[in-house]
């Protein structure tokens, strides 16, 4: 565990801010650990240089940032909006080809990615499905159990009656004290309906995970980071790496932050999550993107 | 007597009856709702900003002219479905004066986002 924390730290420093989640520090060599990258955001195929005049190219940096790791993350979640909305279905599966090839540049080949309103919201992802599959599911790795939920492909942004079954009937086989991270796009919580942040039905979604002690939400859709707790459930919102937006409610009217060449690039990243099964922690380090 | 008692019970029926219907009545003729339309397309509505006063009820009617859209006035706890060919109706009772965002909640192509509105409630 020494080696892998030593290792992480190194990765870590190449950043700028940390955010640790939970007190306790655990030296049993037992305690698995790993660590994964959320890329959230990416809106490939956005074209307005006014709010980022290196569309083409933030998330290829992104990209090749991580490749530069020196330890490699198990995988790379990329928590929905893909690619831009495009009207034209022919145009949107264009977009959704292009964000895949360049997906594929990453070095590590466990990629696990879910959609946002921008790819499936048009034509309830059946285009999205054909580039990336499934839009829910869910997987097993080193103690954590990860369920991926679509709150996009339904253009009500709802989870959806079927879903919530498939969710409640997966719960079901868990125990209580089983370490859960859930993976979507919308927050499950009512953020800032006003500004369409929530899931319309998100509040049955939390209430199937509100009998489980160690669940950690990671999502996207607001550009920005948030973190919020519902009971025990921590839900953790990940930045852009298009565009800024900005704070809930800050504003009259949710616009978008145009680009400031003195400061290029701010807001966008991306964040390294360490987990830590023991004790169900997560230590999250943002990154953001730099010039060049 | 038993046949008094079931006369004057009726009486008193029909008199509680008739008065809650009169009632009604005056009371709707009173607070006769206003009706306002908005139409929606893709990606606007029109008109985008009502006024309304605090305290009336106000019958929105709402038409979509392409596809489905949403209104959602989350801080006035109203919401509908827009459905093209129909026209879809909510009631709104605002108790407070202020501005109150609505905005399409389903989604409905690259200007979706920028699809919103707002009721200003009046004294």
């Amino acid at each position: 565990m020494d080696i892998n924390r030593r290792g992480f730290i190194k990765l870590a420093g190449l950043g700028s801010a940390v955010f640790v989640l939970g007190t306790e520090f655990s030296s049993q060599a037992a305690e698995k650990e790993f660590y994964f990258v959320q890329l959230s955001d990416t809106h490939w195929g956005f074209n307005d240089a006014k709010y980022n005049p290196d569309s083409t190219g933030t998330l290829k940096k992104a990209i090749a940032a991580v490749n530069n790791f020196e330890i490699q993350p198990d995988f790379v979640v990329i928590t929905g909006d893909i690619t831009h909305t495009n009207d034209d279905p022919k145009e949107r599966r264009k977009w959704l080809g292009e964000a895949r090839d360049i997906i594929n540049g990453l070095k590590v080949k466990d990629v696990k990615i879910l959609p946002g309103e921008h790819d499936a919201a048009l034509d309830n992802g059946e285009a999205y499905k054909e580039y990336f599959g499934k839009t829910y599911y869910t997987f097993d790795h080193k103690g954590v159990h990860f369920i991926a939920i679509d709150n996009v492909s339904d253009p009500t942004s709802s989870i959806g009656e079927s879903q919530l079954q498939w969710l409640s009937d997966d719960l079901g086989k868990l125990k209580k004290d089983s370490r859960i991270v859930v993976f979507t796009h919308r927050p499950l919580f009512d953020l800032y309906p006003e500004w369409d942040w929530w899931t319309r039905d998100g509040a049955k979604a939390v209430d199937l995970l509100k009998p489980y002690n160690n669940v950690t939400v990671f999502y996207g859709h607001i550009h920005q980071e948030n973190h919020h707790n519902t009971g025990l459930i921590a839900h953790h919102s990940a930045k852009s790496l298009i565009y800024q937006l900005p704070a809930p409610g800050s504003l009259p009217k949710r616009e978008r932050i145009p680009w400031d060449p003195a400061k290029p690039y701010e807001g966008l990243g991306f964040r390294s999550v360490e987990a830590k099964t023991k004790n169900a922690e997560y230590f999250i380090k943002e990154f953001q993107i730099k010039k060049g | 007597m038993p046949q008094k008692n079931i006369s004057i019970l009726s009486i008193v029926l029909i008199a509680v009856l008739m008065f809650v219907f009169f009632a009604g009545t005056m009371y709707a003729a009173d607070q006769k709702e206003i009706v306002i339309k908005i139409t929606a397309k893709k990606f606007e509505y029109s008109p985008d900003s009502i006024k309304i006063k605090k305290g009336i009820p106000v019958i929105l009617e709402l038409t979509s002219l392409d596809t489905t859209h949403g209104f959602n006035c989350p801080k006035l706890g109203v919401r509908t479905n827009i459905e093209p060919g129909k026209v879809n109706r909510v009631r709104i009772l605002a108790q407070k004066a202020g501005v109150y965002a609505f905005f399409c909640d389903v989604f409905c192509g690259s200007g979706h986002e920028e699809m919103t509105g707002k009721i200003i409630v009046e004294d």
